[in-house]
């Protein structure tokens, strides 16, 4: 099968030439706020906002130029500089799939910054907030702007760092340190994948860059280190996005405050994995490869595990956060199933920026009215209180369930359409999920905005100010509209096939196909069965004990269990087998090196009497030495 | 009837950053003479600045019209090529931060005359309002105007010149500490005696050198090596003594005995300026010395260099990981790093394009270095006993959670020194053995594989000074804070600025290498004038 894929060209000049703006403006800004801190405290907020707002402007007429070359023309590499002499250059890659995320993480950026200005207002540390979300921003932007694995990673550790920095913003708190530190040390398992993916790259093709690359594999070329790199790619990817087998961190970064589970672990870090998939696809996931398989399979699985926690969860943020999950896990899918998912991959993760986005939000003016309340079972009826963000977050609610022509309906529709049709199995696993899907969260609006108020006594509910209701009105119209203007006609689709690759056959959207039919029906059910449970009957505020299954669910199905007995005891038995090799066998070795050294120097450190005299006896003696050491090699 | 003496010609708008130097060091001079004391710190300060920067500004104008001249000038005495011009804007830009940190109070006496802890200490203290000895400043100019003319000199007898001009206010400055001013004037003492003891050396060399070539000009004497007979004992011991000279000057080992003591004795930002401009300068000369002089004579330098860089790479690392003075493990850790010029100073050989390429090497390595160095110094004076700096390793322990912006920095540029990636370090190392490598393989190399050799000589060597530098990291952060720790002095705007720019350039050479790499492979590209 042929995926044409157009080649790259280098471009000079122009807002393309000058793409390097986007990412410096935010890494000004954070460097400006980091660096002058208490001065800037004032006005730091402004300027973090104006920041990401000019890297936005940058991305849009990026864009629009980008939009004026040919259709074969449309990727373009902007050379900026040696980075290692002779290794690696840094440069940029201004393609139809690059300008799409960096649209996305300046556009949905900036309606998060702005948010923040509200949420945050009562914070001291406002101002370094800000510095923070700038970097992140900036590191985002140069993961997906890179022409090459180098600086892609660059940017893979940047908001690694920035996630970790703000999920353990508020660090008084030890859920949110520990919550931090897991992260962190989740991330690193799937970074080493990554590393040793690129090392394996490095060795095999002698280039890291995706044009050189693009030039050395022959298209579907596959063999057994293709498929090691592919499945040490998709490791990596299910660090950062928070896949199977490496989900954990997830749940707990919720600890953060709430505009960066909204910015970072909803909306733009946590699909790195899944832009790591599609950036790569054509080399080392082809259609039918194993490596592609893989991340079908893995993102199955974790659609579902996702939705079944989030069934169970009280905790607002958590119940969005195995949403999150699950619907990155229906990206992976399409991911893993060539050029035909990539579109919809890609287009389901934009309208899930907004909507997703938007429900985060949402739920943070929830909050912000309830006294950072979390607890679903202490919210109800709060529709009459807080218009707004009811509406916004309702329109959301409709996007992620797949409500007819609402976003969500026509991008996960057509990841479980193109998954039906290319692997059966794993596509009616995916229907089941919509149908879990629509369970959980018609749960969660049912429990937090109908039924009765089960308020705490000293709640006093209120509306959030515009400067926080603005973004999510924007955002909601992005939930609202944007999936049908993707996916209708195969807009997307036909503007990201010079960078991806483009399918067999172009899609039909076909409302009445069985698969959606059925995706619709259990989405029906599980509302229904939802409202019947939360939204008619009496929720009580207390959690019952529930069934064995929903224990299952809320302990993250055993995630942490799991990890904990195969690899944190295992890892301490071995670290203590180490250990104890360590001071038997290693330590002698190392230790007499270093015992060697050091008395070698101790010897040497007597030289060192501090009499001149000494010291001019040893320039006399070198003196010597040196003229004897020339005379000799002058006279072989 | 004698024949009218012709008047020399000088370029004057060629040497003018020299002029600049010294003429406002004699104007410092004069201040001195006449300007009411109270009045002489507002005024050598901003011309020393002010100087200083005249300076920088007319080297940048000669790079950037781009009219390098391609033959010595002051007749045939000084040489202002891309190399030179490269190292005098290195120098002047370290001398302008140094001076900064210089500026800031209490590092000088009051007055040096005065036995230590003598009544007269007390009332010259009584008297002085932290500012000490202003003749600091044109002492500085002076040295500083020395260390321009020392890689720039064209002819041995110019070079021993600058090589005074440059030792002399050095030895003084030395020893103008206003705490421990004894271990100070020991320093002092130490550095003149042994200063004075390896010029001599230079000087007998230059006169053996004179013997056999009948000229002390260097290109004349490259010219009388391609000609003669390269055996003569004459030359061979004429330039072991040379070496001698100007391997004391950068440190490497068996003359290095004078650096810890000397830096752990004078004032810090003076030890910052020794640090890195007298480093600076002193590769300069090395390397003028073994590549326009010595050209010819590369099979007979090369493998006794090697000998000494690896010597001074091992003792340099070695030595370190033993002490306990910070000042003391920095200047091992100086003399480890004029190892690693060495190894590039070895690559200085073969067809232009691999010289050119070691030379790019070498002299991106000086200035990242100089700068880091600087900015790590700068830290030091900030963290203060009651007695003066703390200087002992034990008192930096815990320092991370007493400041943590300050540890964070020194840990930065600690690891700077280090090589480890993502800083100026890194690339300084990698520039230079990956030049050292390239040039083994090249064809007529005399040393060959020798070269992969010493390169894994230095790559041990880093791995060993990494233990000592990531050791005071350790110490910082991981250990329990003193009771009585330290107290961290509350900085200056200068020093401030100090540790911004050094921190500034190091991070961001550290991720855009091509910035200053360019400007060098620019200057190096058009090779020393020969």
């Amino acid at each position: 099968m042929e995926s044409h894929i157009a080649e790259i060209v280098q471009h000079t000049g122009g807002v393309i030439g000058n793409a390097w703006l986007m990412i410096a403006f935010p890494l000004v800004g954070a460097f400006i706020l980091l660096v002058f801190n208490r001065f800037t405290n004032r006005w730091g907020h402004l300027l973090g906002v104006a920041m990401s707002l000019a890297s936005f402007v940058v991305a849009v007429l990026a864009f629009f130029e980008l939009i004026g070359f040919g259709e074969e023309e449309r990727r373009r590499a902007v050379h900026l500089y040696e980075f290692i002499p002779g290794m690696v250059d840094m440069g940029l890659l201004i393609d139809p799939l690059s300008i799409s995320f960096a649209l996305l993480i300046t556009g949905v950026g900036s309606l998060i910054h702005i948010y923040s200005i509200g949420y945050m207002a009562h914070d001291e540390h406002r101002r370094r907030f800000f510095s923070y979300l700038n970097l992140f921003v900036a590191a985002m932007l140069l993961l997906v702007l890179a022409d090459n694995y180098v600086g892609l990673f660059i940017g893979w550790e940047g908001v690694g760092l920035a996630s970790y920095l703000l999920i353990g913003f508020w660090q008084f708190k030890p859920s949110a340190a520990v919550a931090a530190k897991k992260a962190f040390v989740v991330n690193r398992v799937g970074d080493f994948g990554l590393l040793v993916g690129m090392f394996i790259i490095w060795t095999t093709f002698g280039t890291l860059t995706f044009a050189e690359l693009g030039e050395k594999i022959q298209p579907g070329q596959t063999n057994g280190t293709m498929l090691a790199i592919g499945l040490l790619l998709l490791l990596g990817a299910c660090g950062k996005s928070a896949q199977l087998p490496l989900q954990s961190w997830l749940l707990d970064a919720m600890e953060g405050p709430t505009p960066v589970s909204a910015l970072i672990h909803a909306a733009t870090m946590v699909t790195a994995g899944v832009y790591l998939v599609v950036r790569s696809g054509a080399f080392f996931f082809p259609e039918g490869s194993g490596a592609a398989l893989a991340v079908a399979i893995v993102g199955a699985a974790t659609l579902l595990a996702g939705a079944i926690i989030g069934c169970a969860k009280d905790d607002i943020k958590k119940g969005l956060a195995g949403s999150t999950m699950s619907q990155i896990g229906y990206m992976m899918l399409g991911a893993g199933l060539g050029p035909a998912g990539y579109a919809f991959a890609i287009g389901h993760l934009i309208t899930h920026g907004f909507f997703k986005a938007d429900m985060f939000l949402g739920a943070g003016s929830v909050m912000h009215g309830m006294n950072d309340e979390v607890d679903m079972r202490k919210y109800g009826a709060l529709r009459k209180v807080m218009p707004i963000t009811f509406v916004t977050f309702f329109i959301g609610y409709l996007a992620i369930i797949g409500f007819p022509l609402l976003s969500g309906y026509f991008t996960k529709d057509g990841i479980i359409e193109t998954a039906v049709h290319h692997q059966p199995i794993l596509g009616w696993l995916a229907v089941l999920g919509a149908g879990i899907t629509g369970f959980y969260m018609s749960r969660m609006v049912f429990m937090t905005f109908f039924g009765q108020k089960r308020w705490a006594d000293d709640a006093h509910p209120h509306e959030s100010p515009l400067v926080m209701t603005v973004p999510l009105m924007i955002l909601s119209l992005g939930a609202l509209g944007l999936g049908a203007y993707l996916v209708l006609s195969n807009r997307l689709l036909l503007f990201l096939a010079p960078a991806v690759g483009r399918p067999e056959e172009l899609p039909e959207f076909a409302p009445f196909a069985p698969s959606g039919l059925a995706t619709l029906g259990l989405v029906a059910v599980g509302a229904i069965f939802a409202w019947m449970k939360y939204g008619r009957a009496e929720v009580p505020s207390v959690q019952p004990r529930g069934s064995f299954l929903t224990t299952f669910a809320r302990r993250d199905l055993y995630g942490d269990a799991l990890n904990e007995s195969l690899f944190m005891r295992p890892g301490q038995w071995l670290t203590r087998l180490a250990v104890f090799f360590d001071n038997r066998g290693v330590d002698g070795i190392v230790n007499g090196l270093a015992a060697g050294i050091g008395g070698s120097s101790g010897r040497l450190r007597r030289v060192q009497t501090g009499f001149a005299r000494t010291y001019a006896l040893s320039i006399f003696i070198g003196a010597a030495l040196l003229t004897g050491a020339l005379l000799l090699v002058g006279n072989i | 009837m004698n024949p009218a003496i012709e008047a020399p010609t000088i370029e004057y708008g060629t040497l003018a950053p020299l002029l600049i130097i010294f003429g406002a060091a004699c104007i410092g001079v004069l201040v001195e003479a006449f300007a009411p004391r109270y009045l002489r710190k507002s005024i050598h300060v901003p011309l020393t600045l002010l100087s200083l920067a005249g300076a920088f500004a007319l080297v940048l104008v000669q790079t950037v019209r781009g009219q390098i001249s391609t033959t010595a000038s002051a007749m045939g005495a000084v040489a202002v090529d891309g190399p030179s011009l490269f190292i005098w804007g290195v120098i002047l830009v370290l001398s302008f931060v140094c001076v900064l940190l210089i500026n800031d109070e209490g590092h000088f006496v009051a007055s040096a005359a005065a036995v230590p802890g003598s009544a007269d200490e007390e009332e010259a203290e009584a008297h002085d309002n932290g500012t000490g000895h202003t003749e600091v400043y044109p002492l500085v100019l002076f040295a500083v105007g020395g260390m321009l003319l020392f890689p720039a000199a064209h002819d041995l007898l110019m070079m021993f010149v600058a090589l005074e001009v440059m030792s002399l206010p050095l030895y003084l400055l030395c020893g103008l500490a206003r705490r421990r001013r004894l271990l100070s004037q020991e320093a002092s003492m130490k550095y003149f005696l042994l200063g004075a003891f390896s010029s001599a050396f230079f000087l007998y060399g230059t006169a053996m050198i004179y013997g056999f070539a009948g000229t002390v000009s260097l290109p004349g004497i490259n010219k009388a090596l391609a000609s003669g007979n390269t055996l003569d004992p004459l030359l061979l011991i004429g330039f072991a003594l040379l070496g001698v000279g100007l391997l004391f000057k950068i440190g490497a080992a068996p003359f290095q005995a004078w650096k810890p003591d000397v830096y752990q004795g004078a004032p810090t930002p003076i030890t910052a300026l020794m640090a890195s401009g007298t480093l600076v300068a002193a590769v300069g000369a090395v390397l003028r010395v073994f590549w326009v002089g010595l050209g010819n004579l590369d099979w007979e330098w090369r493998p006794v260099i090697w000998g000494v860089a690896a010597l001074t790479m091992i003792v340099g690392s070695i030595l370190a990981i033993t002490q306990t003075e910070i000042k003391r493990m920095l200047a091992y850790s100086s003399i480890a790093h004029a190892g690693f010029l060495l190894v590039g100073v070895m690559a200085t050989y073969g067809s232009a394009q691999q010289n050119a390429g070691s030379l790019k090497a070498i002299l991106f390595y000086l200035a990242v270095y100089g700068i880091t160095t600087v900015g790590a110094f700068a830290v030091l004076t900030l963290v203060r006993d009651p007695g003066g700096e703390a200087g002992h390793l034990s008192r930096w322990a815990g320092l991370g959670k007493r400041a943590p912006v300050l540890s964070g920095v020194f840990a930065f540029f600690l690891l700077a020194f280090a090589g480890i990636p993502l800083t100026s370090g890194f690339f300084g190392k990698y520039a230079v053995f990956a030049a050292a490598l390239n040039s083994g393989t090249q064809p007529g190399d005399s040393m060959g594989g020798w070269m992969a050799g010493l390169v894994v000589v230095g790559v041990v060597a880093s791995a060993i000074a990494a233990f000592f530098y990531v050791r005071v990291i350790v110490l910082m952060f991981f250990s329990e804070p003193a009771a009585d720790g330290p107290a961290i002095a509350a900085p200056s705007m200068g020093t401030v600025a100090v540790i911004a720019v050094s921190l500034l350039v190091t991070v961001g050479v550290g991720l855009y290498p091509e910035s200053v790499l360019g400007v060098a492979n620019d200057a190096a590209s058009s090779l020393f004038i020969r």
